[in-house]
């Protein structure tokens, strides 16, 4: 029976991929483990490997074809003695081709431990295995339709990944400031193991683009004694899980210093990288820090979601004179969205936007959150209910006068995060709610928080750990009594 | 008492063989003698400190000072000749155990002393104590609270001279209980792989607080700790001002030329508890005493000054009065200054 070869899901998130060459030619004699074709995904270029030994018969997808999804078939394996030429019949064997990283390594940490496929979207029937890798929610939600508030009226938006515009944000400042530099590991030569950082030792050269070695404790103090003495480094955490190596210079050595040395000693950092649950990687490298940092006085705290806002606030970060924690997300990473072409677009730290207007409830969110919210939105306007959504974009300072003044008007306040629930971000709005808008709640203040259990790797635990736009829906017609 | 010259060693089994304690004889190289104004110096600034310290115990005693403090009475030697290597621009950066550094680095005793008893004359306007004091002006970039944090911090420093082309040099001090840290070993790796220039500065007090290195070390010659990472180092009599001047110019040096850093393991001991609060159980009187009597550093400068004839009995004492009057002037401004604005209590969190 012919093996139908699958496009392979070469990271958690991957969707698609081009299939930039075939190395083998139909009717070539193929062994496992032999490179029979290179995929380009938004982070790499890899090498497909056969699994199985045989003839390589059809080509299914011809080089140079864009935007493969994954699971596509894309050749068929005719084992010894079947005859090329035979049709891949329903029967076919499917196999996913397997990636190899050798041409464009991916073997860093956390990268290598990536597994190939994502959880099932929620409120999909279980697909039978290899399930569709897909991101943790549903579709992404197509780029926001209000007007950016900080954008002037009539500029042009180009559509752009967060990955490209947090890129840009950094390529941008280093352009205008010499003390700019960015550190951390495989950030330079490898390109940023996400990809964040491609091109910049391109531009920049290697004494302001730095792979550090695997010294999370040690380059997060190096990082902050370098501010000290007057530069201004991005530190790139491969992830934030990673950084809980160097939580101690995070918080004692840079969230503290300003106040200890009664404001002589300035430190002006920028600590980034991926944060929140990523894609079936398990407890360890999927949690959320958005309360741990935002918990500290000394730092601020920036979440964004869209990716206009993580260019504007990256580069407000980059300029800010005080240690700041950036909390990005890798789902977000590959997504698309509409970003001003400005010359010089800087957003203000510390200021909520509401990303959807609406009169019947406030949903609070920030980062990833936002997707669910956005997604919960609009099947809550199929039942006329209209949600104003509030990207708070910013956990500290925390805009809550912008919470504030959206409950006064809807009397109703759903929180969404991907962190745990105790002392979470949820607590903290809910607390400032109750203070500041006791009088106009018509409902609990309620919280959509991820279970209070460390991640599970399996992918129905996973999705049942996280918030989902069911989760979403059900608290806020709870809050609305519906 | 003849510093120097006397004892045979290994009295007391914990007592670890020091330069000092050596016969002349066995010196392997002599000890570079001071000019007659860098002896006067010396003894004047290790005087200072020895005295602060001594008025920052009491003024603990009567409950001025609170919180932790950690005097540095017998280590004199190592700040104050590291100091005489330093050039403007380089930078100082140590731990909690910090009066000295900042004396030695120029800090005006007021300032020091005001921010000891916690008041708005104090270089943090009284909210970082004895252990967290900064001066940009002075080069002194703290005074950090956690055991090997500001080796990493001192790493950073010298990475951003090297970032910059200078020939500047981090001084960068921590103690036999910080170089059993992790974090010590990562910054060792960065500095020797892309040749920063940092002197990493090892006060080998012989206690980590109360736990002899002995007991917490599987290896006790700590200069040798860069050994797999390249890095050079060597063991010198930190309580002989002469021998931490002479080994501190050829590191300092070694950084300056651009070679990546260096290790010196500073061999010296503090007479006082590891803070206010330890009772000094773990180490015997006679220890302490033998200690005192044989190698202090202030005494050697004395004692070689009156033997030179290079100051008199009643010139050494004159100094000791007018460092008495500026310590007292010191202790009566911490005194008298008033404790900071309750509004102050906000200011200084963010920039």
């Amino acid at each position: 029976m012919p093996i139908q070869v699958l496009m392979p899901a070469l990271s958690p998130t991957m969707e698609k991929g081009n299939l930039a060459r075939w190395v083998k030619k139909e009717g070539d004699a193929v062994k496992a483990g032999d490179v029979i074709a290179e995929i380009e995904t938004d982070k790499a270029t890899m090498e497909v490997e056969a699994v199985d030994e045989g003839t390589l018969g059809q080509i299914l997808v011809p080089e140079g074809t864009e935007d493969v999804a994954v699971n596509t078939p894309i050749a068929t394996i005719f084992a010894e003695g079947e005859e090329a030429g035979a049709p891949a019949a329903a029967g076919t064997k499917a196999r996913q081709g397997q990636g190899n990283g050798s041409k464009s390594s991916q073997q860093a940490k956390g990268a290598e431990s990536l597994p190939l496929a994502a959880p099932d979207q929620p409120e999909t029937k279980q697909a039978p295995a290899p399930a569709e890798p897909k991101s943790a929610v549903a579709e992404p939600p197509k780029p926001a339709t209000v007007p950016e508030p900080d954008v002037p009226e009539g500029t042009e938006m180009v559509t752009m990944t967060m990955r490209e515009a947090l890129r840009d944000a950094m390529a941008e400042e280093m352009r205008l400031d010499p003390d700019v530099l960015v550190l951390g590991e495989e950030v330079a030569e490898y390109q940023g193991a996400y990809k964040v950082t491609q091109g910049l030792l391109q531009e920049f050269g290697a004494r302001r683009v730095i792979d550090m070695p695997i010294t999370e404790h040690g380059f997060a103090g190096l990082g902050i004694g370098a501010a000290m003495a007057g530069l201004k480094p991005i530190v790139e955490f491969m992830t934030w899980n990673f950084a809980m190596q160097a939580m101690d210079q995070l918080i004692n050595s840079a969230a503290k210093t300003l106040y200890m040395s009664g404001g002589q000693m300035v430190c002006s950092v920028v600590f980034r990288g991926p944060n929140g649950p990523a894609a079936r990687v398990a407890a360890q490298h999927s949690q959320d820090y958005s309360a741990w940092y935002s918990h500290i006085p000394g730092v601020k705290v920036i979440a964004p979601y869209t990716a206009a806002d993580a260019k504007g606030l990256l580069k407000a970060a980059i300029r800010d004179q005080n240690p700041i924690i950036f909390l990005e997300n890798e789902i977000l990473y590959g997504h698309s969205f509409l970003v001003p072409k400005l010359a010089d677009f800087v957003l203000p730290i510390g200021k909520a936007k509401i990303a959807r207007p609406g009169g019947d409830v406030t949903i609070v969110a920030w980062s990833m959150g936002m997707t669910y919210a956005l997604k919960a939105a609009e099947e809550l306007a199929n039942d006329g209910i209209e949600a104003e959504v509030i990207d708070l974009r910013t956990l500290r300072p925390m805009d809550s006068a912008t919470v504030v003044q959206s409950v006064m008007k809807t009397g109703r306040c759903v929180t969404v995060e991907e962190g745990w629930p105790q002392n979470g971000i949820g607590a903290e709005i809910a607390a400032r709610v109750m203070v500041e808008a006791f009088d106009y709640l018509d409902a609990p203040v309620t919280r959509v928080t991820a279970e209070d259990v460390p991640m599970p790797y399996a992918a129905n635990l996973e999705k049942l750990a996280l918030p989902s736009v069911p989760k979403v829906v059900d608290a806020v017609k709870a809050v609305c009594y519906r | 008492m003849a510093a120097s010259t006397t004892t045979p060693a290994a009295q007391t089994a914990s007592i670890r063989r020091s330069a000092a304690e050596k016969p002349a004889d066995e010196q392997s190289s002599p000890v570079p003698a001071l000019t007659k104004e860098q002896e006067r110096a010396v003894f004047e600034q290790m005087l200072l400190i020895r005295r602060f310290e001594e008025k920052a115990g009491q003024m603990y005693g009567m409950g001025l000072i609170g919180g932790f403090c950690h005097l540095y009475i017998g280590q004199e030697a190592v700040v104050v000749g590291m100091q005489m290597t330093r050039k403007p621009g380089d930078q100082v950066i140590t731990g909690y155990r910090d009066h000295g550094h900042m004396l030695a680095c120029g800090m005006d005793p007021k300032g020091v002393m005001a921010e000891l008893t916690g008041r708005r004359g104090g270089y943090s306007k009284g909210k970082g104590g004895s252990m967290h004091m900064f001066s940009v002006e002075k080069g002194f970039y703290g005074g950090h609270g956690i055991v090997g944090a500001m080796v990493p911090l001192g790493t950073g420093l010298a990475f951003a001279n090297r970032y910059r082309g200078n020939d500047n040099v981090s001084l960068t001090y921590f103690g036999d209980g910080a170089a059993n840290q992790g974090q010590v070993y990562e910054s060792f790796n960065m500095a020797e792989l892309w040749k920063l220039p940092v002197v990493y500065i090892i006060e080998n007090n012989r206690y980590a607080m109360g736990t002899s290195i002995d007991r917490a070390s599987a290896t006790t010659d700590l200069s040798k700790r860069g050994l797999s990472f390249n890095i050079p180092g060597e063991q010198v009599d930190g309580m002989d001002v002469r021998a931490v001047k002479a080994a501190g110019a050829k590191a300092v040096q070694w950084c300056r030329e651009g070679n990546g850093p260096y290790i010196l393991e500073m061999l010296t001991y503090r007479y006082r508890g590891h803070s206010m609060s330890d009772p000094v159980k773990y180490r015997t009187r006679e220890e302490v005493d033998k200690v005192r009597s044989e190698q202090d550093p202030i005494e050697q400068v004395r004692l070689r000054l009156i033997e030179t004839k290079r100051a008199t009995e009643d010139e050494l004492k004159k100094i000791d009065a007018s460092v008495r009057a500026v310590v007292n002037e010191a202790s009566e401004f911490a005194i008298q200054d008033p404790e900071p604005d309750p509004s102050e209590l906000y200011t200084d969190v963010l920039r």
